[in-house]
C-alpha cells in the first residue's frame, strides 16, 4: 500500500507564516524567540518565523550543554548566518550541573529532562528580554509519540509545525532552503552523546509517520493497519505510546467543584477579543 | 437586468461586535463607491466564528433600535446587504443567522438549520437549530440564503430552488483543512465543487462568501466564488486574503440557460413528494 504524505509546500508555507504573523501580532507582539538546536524542527520553525516577522524580529537562542555535540552549535550557526538573524548563546552547563551533583544516582533520562526544562527557562527569560513570543518546534510525530519533555521542549506560546509529520517537516524544510547539513543528519535530541531519536524510539520516523497518518488522519483501526502490511508489534508499540502520552498533550485536569470550571465549561479561544 | 455584486471576504475580531461593525461600514462605503447593488458578508461576520461561551454576549436582534443593526439598516438605503450575526429570539435561544437588509428594512433572516457538531466543529453545543428554509423576494428577484453546513446537505438548496430562488447566497466561516500535495485545500475543493454543481443542477446563480483570518490555529480560506446558471465560474476571490470581489451578474442569463436546459420546468416535485412520503413512512415503520 502506498501511503503518500506529500504536502504542497507552498500552501503550507503561506498558512504557517500567516499563522505566526497573526498569532504573534494580535496579542500585541511583533517578535519571536526560538531555541535553535541545530536540528531540522527548530530550523524550520525559525525560517518560518523569519519569513513571517522579518529577520530582525526573530532571536535564535543556542543553549548547549558541555557534552552537546559541537556539530549542533555549528549547524545552528550556519542557519543563523544564512537567515541573518540576531542570536545569542547561553550555555546551560553551570545551571544544571549543581542539580545533577545533588544525586550521584541520577539517570540519563532525568538529566535529559532537566536540560530540556532548563532550556525552557532560558528561552522564556529571553522572551522577556527580546519582547518576543516563544515559537514552538515540536512536530506532529513527536507530539503524538510523546517524545518530548513536558514543560521543557514542549513548552511554547504558539507552535507552527505541530500539524506536520517529521517527513513533512523535511519536505517543507527543503522548500525553504534549510542548509543540507541540517536536512541530512540523523534526528537527535542531543541530550547525551551519540543519542539519536530513532535508536531511542526503536523505529524509523518514516515508518512511524506512515502508521500515524493512517491511525490519526485516516482513522484506520490498528487491525486495519496490520492488514495493509504493518508489523503487528510495531502497531501495538505505537498505539500504546500514543495512548500513554495523552497527558503530555493536555492541560492538567482540574477537579470539578463549581458550576463553571476552567477546562470543562469555561470555554474561550486564546484569540478571544482579538 | 444586471446586479453588481460585491463579496467581502473579511477577517473578524472574535467577540468584538463594535469593531466588526466598523469594518462592515468601511466595506459598505467602498462597495458604494464601486456602485455595488448588493454586498455580502460571511457567516458570523459581526461576531467571529469560534464563539463558544461568548455566544450570549455577542447576540443582537436585527431591528432598527439595535445599536449594531441601526447603522447597517441605514446603510441599506444605498445598497442591499447580507450580514452574519448571532440572533437571539424572544425566548433567548441563540441562532447562527444571516440577515438580508434593503431600503432600511430587514427583508429576511435565515437561521442556520444544520449545525455541524463533529470533528473540529461544536456548533450544536452552543446554538439552537433553525427550523425553516425559505426563499424571499428582493428588488433583484427571488433569493435564498444558506450558511455553511446548510449547503453541505443537498436538501436546503433544493428547497430554496423549489421555493423560487434564482440566486442562492451561501456564506461560510470555513476553516482550511486537508492539506495534501494539491494546490487547493480539501475543504476549498469540496465547497467549490458543490457550489458549481448546485449552479449547474438548479440553473441558478450560486454565490459563496467565506471569511478569512485566523482564530487560534484555524485559518479561514476565503476564495469567494460566483457561478452562473450554466455552472460557469464568473469570478473568484483569492485564498486567505481579506478583500472584496466585484462581479456583474447578468440576470437575463437565467432565461437563456433555462430556455436551453429546462431542468426547473421538468422537475417532478410531485414524484419527490410521493417517494419522500413513502420513504419516511417506511422508516417510521422500521424504527419502532
Amino acid at each position: 500500500m502506498k501511503i503518500d504524505l506529500t504536502i504542497n509546500t507552498s500552501v503550507a508555507r503561506t498558512i504557517l507564516t500567516g499563522f505566526i504573523r497573526s498569532e504573534v501580532t494580535r496579542v500585541g507582539y511583533s517578535r519571536g524567540v526560538i531555541g535553535l538546536s541545530g536540528g531540522i524542527d527548530s530550523a524550520l520553525s525559525c525560517a518560518l518565523a523569519v519569513e513571517a516577522l522579518g529577520r530582525e524580529n526573530v532571536l535564535a537562542v543556542r543553549m548547549p550543554y558541555k557534552s552537546s555535540s559541537p556539530e549542533s552549535l555549528t549547524h545552528a550557526q550556519i542557519l543563523i548566518e544564512q537567515l541573518e538573524i540576531p542570536s545569542t548563546t547561553i550555555e546551560i552547563t553551570d545551571m544544571v550541573n549543581p542539580l545533577f551533583n545533588l544525586d550521584s544516582n541520577i539517570t540519563k533520562l532525568r538529566k535529559g529532562n532537566i536540560m530540556a526544562r532548563e532550556r525552557m527557562i532560558v528561552l522564556y527569560d529571553q522572551s522577556e528580554v527580546f519582547k518576543g513570543l516563544v515559537i514552538g518546534t515540536s512536530n506532529k510525530t513527536e507530539i503524538l509519540l510523546g517524545y518530548s519533555t513536558q514543560s521543557g521542549d514542549a513548552a511554547s506560546a504558539i507552535n507552527p509545525i505541530g500539524d506536520l509529520y517529521k517527513s513533512q517537516v523535511r519536505q517543507l524544510s527543503r522548500a525553504m532552503n534549510i542548509p543540507s547539513e541540517i536536512l541530512e543528519k540523523a534526528p537527535s535530541a542531543d541530550l547525551w552523546e551519540g543519542q539519536t531519536d530513532e535508536d531511542e524510539l526503536g523505529f524509523a520516523y518514516e515508518e512511524a509517520d506512515e502508521l500515524l497518518y493512517l491511525l490519526v488522519d485516516q482513522r484506520y483501526s490498528p487491525q486495519e493497519c496490520v492488514e495493509v502490511g504493518f508489523d503487528p508489534s510495531f502497531v501495538d508499540t505505537v498505539v500504546a505510546r500514543v495512548r500513554r502520552s495523552q497527558f503530555k498533550r493536555m492541560q492538567p485536569p482540574i477537579a470539578k467543584l463549581s458550576n463553571r470550571t476552567i477546562g470543562y465549561d469555561f470555554l474561550y479561544l486564546r484569540d478571544w477579543g482579538s | 437586468m444586471k446586479l453588481n455584486l460585491a463579496l467581502a471576504q473579511i477577517a473578524t475580531k472574535l467577540g468584538d461586535v463594535e469593531s466588526n461593525l466598523e469594518k462592515h461600514l468601511q466595506y459598505i462605503e467602498q462597495a458604494k463607491a464601486e456602485k455595488a447593488d448588493l454586498l455580502v458578508f460571511p457567516e458570523l461576520s459581526l461576531t467571529g466564528y469560534v464563539l463558544q461561551d461568548l455566544v450570549a454576549s455577542v447576540a443582537h436582534r436585527p431591528t432598527d433600535n439595535d445599536p449594531i443593526f441601526k447603522p447597517l439598516l441605514e446603510a441599506s438605503h444605498d445598497l442591499d446587504l447580507v450580514v452574519g450575526f448571532v440572533d437571539e429570539d424572544s425566548r433567548h435561544r441563540f441562532y447562527i443567522a444571516s440577515a438580508y437588509l434593503s431600503a432600511g428594512k430587514v427583508v429576511h433572516v435565515h437561521h442556520k438549520v444544520y449545525l455541524p457538531t463533529y470533528g473540529l466543529f461544536d456548533e450544536g453545543r452552543f446554538f439552537a437549530w433553525g427550523d425553516s428554509v425559505r426563499s424571499f423576494d428582493t428588488r433583484f428577484g427571488r433569493m435564498g440564503m444558506l450558511i455553511c453546513e446548510d449547503f453541505w446537505h443537498a436538501s436546503p438548496p433544493y428547497l430554496l430552488w423549489l421555493d423560487g430562488a434564482d440566486i442562492l447566497i451561501f456564506s461560510s466561516a470555513s476553516p482550511g483543512r486537508g492539506l495534501n500535495d494539491r494546490e487547493k485545500l480539501e475543504s476549498a475543493r469540496w465547497v467549490e465543487r458543490v457550489s458549481k454543481a448546485y449552479a449547474s443542477m438548479f440553473t441558478s446563480f450560486v454565490v459563496h462568501c467565506n471569511r478569512v483570518g485566523f482564530e487560534d490555529g484555524l485559518l479561514f480560506w476565503g476564495g469567494a466564488t460566483v457561478n452562473d446558471p450554466n455552472g460557469e465560474l464568473l469570478s473568484q476571490g483569492p485564498y486567505f486574503e481579506e478583500t472584496i470581489t466585484y462581479t456583474e451578474l447578468d440576470l437575463n442569463q437565467l432565461r437563456r440557460t433555462r430556455a436551453r436546459l429546462p431542468l426547473l420546468r421538468d422537475e417532478r416535485t410531485g414524484l419527490v413528494q410521493n417517494e419522500l412520503a413513502r420513504i419516511l413512512s417506511k422508516n417510521r415503520q422500521e424504527k419502532p
